[in-house]
């Protein structure tokens, strides 16, 4: 639970993240993400409820609590005059068993720039230093708030195959993103949050019914384009098939977009 | 759990802040040339109106050595831990197993760094311009090590202090300067401090930069004979070590109350 002021940022929301599980939190522009995360982070104070992180309460945790998990902030623009070979380097110093700076750089597809100054970076590329300065540590835990804002197509599939080789190794991670399809692509588990409330949790294919949902079916006839709704798509296509070919024929369940859409609303 | 034992010294890591601190602030073009040529070009000009005869450059050297280690440490920290509040360094840090003492080890030997940097420049710039002697006698440059520890440690943890007033690192600047300027005024820098008057004298003996400035003076000065143009007669430099001890300790305890990680209220 946290209050900013007269705002209830986030009320009783009740998380539950298995270790090696890659979790997703969904959810419009100040529903609470930031908040949440920050609170399980250690980053800001909560008004009320229990938080267990690592078997501990955050806001109370000690340096070796910190050395077990990797953060990536929503914004930061420090560091501006190191380059980001100096950077990943420093920053490895502050743990026991770091990952090879170098490799790291690489990971993120920062080799190229590896000698640039930090304030040269581009947005996107800024972004990756950002992942490569949460990971540096070897975590067990690894919190990404909007980790792929800024990246372009090809840095976006990349990420995801690095998280996917950290949640191999067995990492759990927590991440916020406002991309469904990076949701579907990565998470076991997702929540979306509205106002500061879960209002739905699931796996990405279950998300809201959505499995159980009525399949639309989309096909045009002489007199142009038909749609209907049934929770029967193969009688209701056998059926239709018998008078012979149906041009464009397609059959879809709600796509995570849209019920996600319709829980937010 | 093996990590307990494998995590990094507080020391070592204070080192390589250290490190990564003196990096970031020397290749910051634009401070390295104003915020340290300051006292340089202030100290030339008013050196011009003011240095009429040797004994003259000997004393006004040494009040503005006294107040360009201040701007190096008060100032010049003060703005640092402000920017790092700002730019999102102390939020990463904390999100590190970084012990809070590593950092302030690195601040540490940044304004030491950039404070013995400030005393070669004005140093320089007072033995070119203003033929200024440097003393020989080791017993001066005991006194000098002494009042330059002092004053830089009492004035960087002040520093510390009046930046954590400031709400953001653009109103730190001058949430700074103008206690700077005000003391420089009033601590015998740019005005001799008995042609102030007694109210504002005593205000100056409150605060470290007076006695800083008293200190250097006992320093450059030819001879002891000089400390009669002091106010008190005498060089007072037990009551100005025991001034600067006490903003120390006193400027330690608001550190520790007053240190903030974050801007926004949380
Ligand atoms: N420090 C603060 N002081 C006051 N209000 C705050 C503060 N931080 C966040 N809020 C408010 O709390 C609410 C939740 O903010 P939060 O940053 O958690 O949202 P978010 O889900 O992360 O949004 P986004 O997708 O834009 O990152 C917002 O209405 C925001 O305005
Ligand atoms: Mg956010």
């Amino acid at each position: 639970m946290k209050a900013y002021e007269n705002h209830q940022a986030v009320d009783g929301v009740d998380l539950d993240v298995a270790r090696g599980e890659v979790f997703a939190v969904l959810g419009p522009n100040g529903a609470g993400k930031t908040t949440t995360v920050e609170i399980l982070e250690g980053h800001r104070v909560r008004d009320g409820g229990e938080v267990h992180v690592l078997g501990q309460d955050p806001g109370k945790a000690p340096r070796t609590w910190r050395s077990r998990i990797g953060v990536v902030l929503q914004t930061a623009n420090d560091a501006a005059e190191l380059t980001v070979a100096e950077s990943v380097r420093h920053y490895a110093k502050y743990y026991a068993d770091p990952r090879d700076p170098d490799e790291v750089v690489d990971l993120v597809g920062l080799t190229d720039k590896a000698k640039a100054r930090v304030r040269t970076l581009s947005g996107g590329q800024r972004r990756r230093l950002d992942v490569a300065l949460g990971i540096i540590g070897r975590p067990e835990l690894v919190f990404l708030d909007e980790p792929t804002t800024g990246f372009d197509p090809e840095a976006r599939r990349q990420f995801w195959a690095l998280i996917r080789e950290l949640a191999d190794e067995g990492t759990t991670i927590l991440l916020t993103t406002h991309y469904l399809d990076e949701a579907e692509a990565l998470a076991d588990r997702v929540a979306v949050l509205a106002k500061g409330k879960i209002v739905a949790e699931g796996t990405p294919q279950t998300l809201g019914g959505r499995a159980h949902a009525d399949a639309r079916i989309r096909w045009a006839d002489p007199n142009g384009p038909r749609e209907l709704f049934t929770s029967e798509p193969t009688k209701v296509v056998a059926e239709l098939a018998r008078h012979g070919e149906l041009a464009g024929l397609t059959v879809t369940r709600p796509s995570l977009e849209d019920v996600y859409l319709e829980l937010i609303a | 759990m093996t990590t307990v034992a494998a995590l990094p010294g507080v020391l070592s890591l204070g080192l390589a802040r250290g490190g990564t601190e003196l990096r970031e602030f020397f290749r910051q073009k634009e401070n390295v040339v104003f915020t340290f040529s300051l006292p340089a070009v202030i100290m030339l000009l008013l050196g011009s109106v003011y240095v009429t005869e040797p004994i003259h450059g000997q004393m006004f050297a040494a009040s503005m050595i006294g107040a360009g280690i201040i701007s190096t440490s008060f100032v010049g920290l003060g703005i640092s831990v402000a920017a790092d509040r700002e730019d999102g360094t102390l939020k990463r840090l904390r999100t590190t197993p970084m012990p809070l003492a590593s950092y302030f080890i690195g601040k540490a030997i940044m304004v030491l760094v950039a404070s013995l940097a400030e005393v070669a420049l004005l140093l320089g710039v007072a033995i070119l311009r203003f033929d200024v002697e440097v003393p020989t006698d080791p017993a001066k440059w005991l006194t000098f090590t002494w009042v330059f520890l002092l004053g830089v440690v009492s004035c960087s943890l002040l520093g510390m202090v009046v930046s954590s007033i400031a709400r953001s690192t653009r109103s730190a600047p001058a949430v700074l300067n103008l206690p700077y300027i005000i003391l420089q005024f009033i601590s015998g820098v740019f005005i001799t401090i008995s042609a102030l008057p007694g109210s504002l004298q005593t205000a100056g003996a409150i605060f470290p930069l007076r006695w800083v400035c008293q200190g250097f003076r006992s320093v450059f000065a030819f001879s002891d004979e000089y400390a009669l143009q002091e106010v008190a007669g005498s060089w007072e430099l037990g009551k100005a070590a025991l001034i600067l001890g006490v903003w120390s300790v006193v400027g330690l305890v608001l550190v520790t109350r007053t240190f903030r990680w974050h801007n926004e209220r949380r």
